[in-house]
Formats: C-alpha cells, structure tokens, sequence
C-alpha cells in the first residue's frame, strides 16, 4: 500500500512536469497539443543514450535532453503553428506517433540496465523510491516556480493575449508566431525533462510506452485541473495518477481490468466540460491587473479580511 | 504634410475588387474620415493599410516608409494602432489587462541587446515590471474615465464602453496614427456625444485619427477632410461642406435622379 502511495507520488511529479509543459502550450497560449508523448520519448531516449551508450552523467544528459526536446519542438512548431485548433491538434498527435516509431525503428528493444543517477556520492537506487520522490519534487517546484514567474512576466502576458485573440494580438505589435513557437518550444522541452527523470527512475527505455494514451493522460491532467494554472495543474497530475492506480491501491487488481482506468479519464472529462468546463481550481483569479506586490498579496491571503484590501486587489 | 498615402491600392477577392486602384491620403494632426454605402470597401482598405491583409497591388506609405505587406504587428510597432469593426477585447481579461495588452511594445526601436536586457528584467522582476504597467494603463484608464470599472471583465462592459476600452487599448502604445472602424456603431446619441468628446481629446494627444462612420452628423461634426469611397472607387475627397454638396456623393447614398 505505501509502496503504491510512494509510486502515485513518483509518477504524479514526472506527469506534473509534462503537465507544467503542456499548461503553457494550451493553457497560457491557447494551442491545443497532443504531441507530449513524443516529447517525453525524446528526453528518455536522449538520456538512455548519454547515460548508457557514451557512459556520461545523468546530470549532463538532464540540460541535453531538455536542448534536444526543445529543438525537436521548435523544428515541428515552426510549419505546424500556423494550423488553429483541431487541425494542429490532428498534426501533433501525427508528430507524436512519427515520433515514437522513428525511435522505435532506431532501437526496437529500447535501453535497459541504464546507470544509476548520482548526487555528492549518493546512487538513486530504483527500490528506495524516498529519493526519487524528493528529487522529481524539487525539479517540479523548481519548474513550477519558473513557469509562474513566466506566466506573470511581459512573455506570459503577450502569450495569454495570443489565446484569447490572434487578431487583437496582432494589433497590439505582438509577434503571434513568435510566442507561438517560443511557448511551444518552453513546453517541449519540459516533456524533455519529465522523461530524463523518468528514465533515471526505470534505468530501462521502452520504445512502446511513449503511446498516443501519454498524450491524453498529460492534457487530461491540464484540463482537470485548469487551464492556465500552475497549483491546479499540480493537483490534476495527483487525480491522475491516483485513478491510474485505484486498482492496485484498492487491490481488486482482479475485478477492474487495466483499461478501466480509460474509461473513467472518459468520463470524467466529460463530467468535467459538462459542469465545470474552467477546470477543478479554474484559472488565476488575479494576474496581472493587482497593483499589489507579492509581500502585500500574501499578507492578504494571511489576513482574510471579507472585504478591505483584498477586494480592492481585484476581480473575483 | 501626409503621414499616410496610399498610391494605386487594389485588392481583389477572386472576381470581386474591393478596393480599385485607391489614392487615400491623411493629413497628420486632423481627423480625417472615410465613408462610403455598405460593401464599398472602406473595413478592406483598413486592413490593407494596418497589415491586417495583403493588397494585390498598389503601395502603402506611412511617415515616408513604404509598408505594403508587412505583418500587422511589425506596422502596429511603427505606429499605426486600430480597433474592430466588431469589437475584439480579450473579453476574458480584466478591463486593466487589455490596456496593459496595449502596452506591449512602445512605438519606436530599441536595439537588439537592449530588447535583450529588457525581456530578461522583465522575466527576473514581473511583479515589479506587471506593476509599472499597470499604472500606466491605469493613466490611460483615468483618460477614458474608465477607472472604475477597471477591475471588471472586458466583456461584462456595456457596448460604448467596450468601444472606448478599445480605443484606450490602442492608444496605450501611444501611435502616431489611430484608425477607428465605425466607433459609433450601436451606440445611443448620448454615447456617440461622449465619443466625440474622446475624439476630440485624442486629437489634441498630437494624434491623427482616420475614422469609418455612418453616423453623418459625427462625421461632418468632427472630420476636417473626407475621403468617399463607393464599389472600392474613391469618388470624391474634401471638407464636410464640399462633400455635402457633392453630386457624385449624394448619387451614392441616395441614387440619380431621374431625368426627363
């Protein structure tokens, strides 16, 4: 049972990190992806490589892989971005199978026995998964900190511009493509990451797990929790990963089959755009319209008071 | 002196030519208007001017640079700012987050490692910087006497409002030139007085407005030149008084007479 706690734990950070990714192409941008998968199978592949093939540090191969994602990205977002809506949905979700079958072509059987990770001497093993959890917990702060400094920043503002209109976008002198394909290229690359860890996790790298259900189950993770909000994207990550192990956690491993967990993500996704379209936690209530500082907002957020500074903050 | 002319302009829709072979120029510092019966290419010619589409032949010349084809943001950054023919606010966004949108960019240009310096200020210090401009727009906010509504959401707006904030996006980024496609539409007589009003103000900022209208009484209020287009032809160009005696315009709007 704590076993299983510990593995929600490890794959619900790996799935927060794709999801940080994904939240900022469809959630800051408006640009709706399915290609995460194949980014993830870069990252892992890039790693396997380094870390087995040219026995370098798993520290080295974490920036390569994230490079190396964020140039696959920026390579496929510069003719697939000028598609809108469904049709750069339909183009991605090809990207990420062409993807995932060129790797599988340049190695069938995958990577196994990859070295371990290590840090001032100590060897992340995969049987103590205390490690694992504080590692990818520290790189999903250390992203998510990045990403909301992002998102509050002048880039996130022209990125949240572009989603709620090109036109508009355009006549404000924002370069649309070029926050398109910057977004773009950020989100890539941290399914670059989320797949570096990953593999330093399993220390094996399977061609078949980088499926069109990675995909799905990263943007089902943005969706649930909210689009275009950092904590809610955290949160939708732990769902996930919490109904993707129901069956073992309650241990009727016998009674559900493995696919139930599709088809609850099903329904609850259409439980969701029935009555909660905006996402468990919905958007950032304020951004960048509080001519609070930080200090002030957080002093607020302690105080509480029902009316008085925090209604003068904002709209709620 | 003219900020803006435009030499032979065409734009062909299949068979169809929107706007055939116009010279459209504005004076800087007036209130120059275009109208026209509906269809008669005047939102086209917008377009072709702000880059928000390409003419199929013809030039574009703005403070002496020629910029036909260019992408509309990179025109916006040269100092041409617009507004909708059907509002386009980010309706989602506060009524102070669309002005803050307006002031993305300043008009002017900052070479490459001073941009650099700048994104990398903003990325480091975004509160600092968020909070910079939004008293800025706020200033542009209490211009338009729309600062108590600025916590509101853009699309909870009456309908002036909502074209006054549009105005007010537009001109956050301080043009040289403002084009304003039909800011009168839908409004009630009240609210085309207070756009006046606005228009007025803006063209005491130093700015020259080009402005789409079929309200005449604000047209020949507060235009000193207009511009007549009908079928994407100019067919007359002067002061209100000589338009309103135009025959030409007059056949336009209310057809020949018949002769005997």
């Amino acid at each position: 049972m704590l076993n299983f706690f510990q593995l929600i734990l490890i794959y619900a950070g790996i799935y927060a990190l794709m999801a940080i990714g994904q939240n900022c192409i469809t959630g800051y941008t408006g640009m709706l992806s399915l290609c995460h998968a194949g980014f993830f199978c870069i990252g892992s592949y890039a790693t396997a490589i380094i870390c087995k093939t040219f026995g370098l540090s798993f520290w080295l191969s974490l920036p390569v892989a994230a490079v190396a994602t964020g140039l696959v990205g920026l390579i496929i977002g510069i003719p697939t971005l000028r598609l809108k809506g469904d049709y750069l949905c339909i183009a991605t979700l090809g990207l990420g199978e062409i993807i995932r079958n060129v790797a599988t072509n340049f190695n069938p059987v995958g990577y196994n026995s990859i070295p371990r990770a290590s840090l001032f001497g100590y060897q992340f093993a995969s049987r103590n998964k205390l490690a694992f959890i504080f590692l990818i917990w520290a790189f999903v702060l250390i992203f998510y900190i990045l990403f909301q400094q992002l998102a509050h920043s002048r880039l996130g503002r022209a990125m949240i511009a572009v989603r709620e209109d090109e036109v508009a976008a355009q006549s404000n002198g924002i370069n649309v493509t070029k926050y398109k394909i910057s977004s773009f290229v950020l989100g890539a690359a941290m399914g670059g990451i989320a797949g570096c860890l990953q593999t330093a996790y399993t220390l094996t790298v399977q061609p078949g797990s980088f499926t069109f259900m990675v995909s799905v189950m990263v943007l089902c993770t943005v969706v649930l929790g909210g689009m275009g909000n950092g904590k809610a994207v955290i949160l939708g990550a732990f769902i996930i990963q919490f109904i993707s192990y129901l069956p073992q956690l309650t241990g009727l491993t016998n009674v559900i089959p493995a696919q139930a967990k599709q088809i609850i993500y099903g329904l609850l996704l259409v439980v969701m755009m029935l009555w909660r379209p905006q996402g468990i936690l919905g958007r950032d209530k304020y951004r960048y319209g509080d001519p609070r500082t930080r200090m002030e907002k957080l002093s607020d957020f302690f105080r509480r008071d029902k009316k008085g500074s925090r209604a003068k903050g904002g709209a709620v | 002196m003219r900020i803006l002319e435009t030499e032979h302009l065409t734009r062909e829709f299949g068979g169809v030519i929107a706007v055939n072979d116009v010279d459209f120029h504005v004076e800087k510092g007036l209130v120059t208007g275009l109208i026209g019966p509906n269809g008669a290419g005047k939102t086209t010619l917008f377009n072709q001017i702000t880059g928000m589409d390409r003419p199929t032949s013809g030039k574009v010349i703005f403070d002496g640079k020629d910029i036909t084809g260019l992408p509309a943001w990179k025109i916006s950054r040269l100092g041409i700012a617009r507004t909708f023919q059907n509002i386009r606010l980010y309706k989602e966004l506060t009524v102070v987050e669309n002005v803050m949108m307006g002031l993305h960019f300043k008009v002017g240009k900052d070479p490459f490692h001073h941009r650099f310096a700048q994104a990398v200020k903003s990325y480091v210090f975004a509160s600092r910087e968020n909070r910079e401009v939004y008293h800025k727009a706020m200033e542009w906010l209490s211009f338009f006497e729309l600062e108590e509504h600025a916590q509101d959401f853009a699309g909870s707006l009456p309908y002036g409002k909502q074209r006054e904030l549009e105005i007010a996006r537009a001109l956050a980024a301080e043009p040289k030139l403002l084009f304003l496609d039909e800011p009168a539409a839908g409004m009630n007589p009240s609210e085309t007085a207070h756009l006046m009003h606005v228009v007025d103000k803006i063209r005491n900022l130093g700015v020259t407005v080009v402005l789409i209208e079929h309200d005449m009484k604000l047209v020949m209020n507060i235009c000193d030149n207009i511009t007549v287009l009908n079928f994407g032809i100019k067919i007359a160009e002067g002061t209100p008084n000589e338009i309103k005696k135009d025959k030409g315009v007059i056949e336009a709007y209310l057809g020949r007479e018949e002769e005997e």
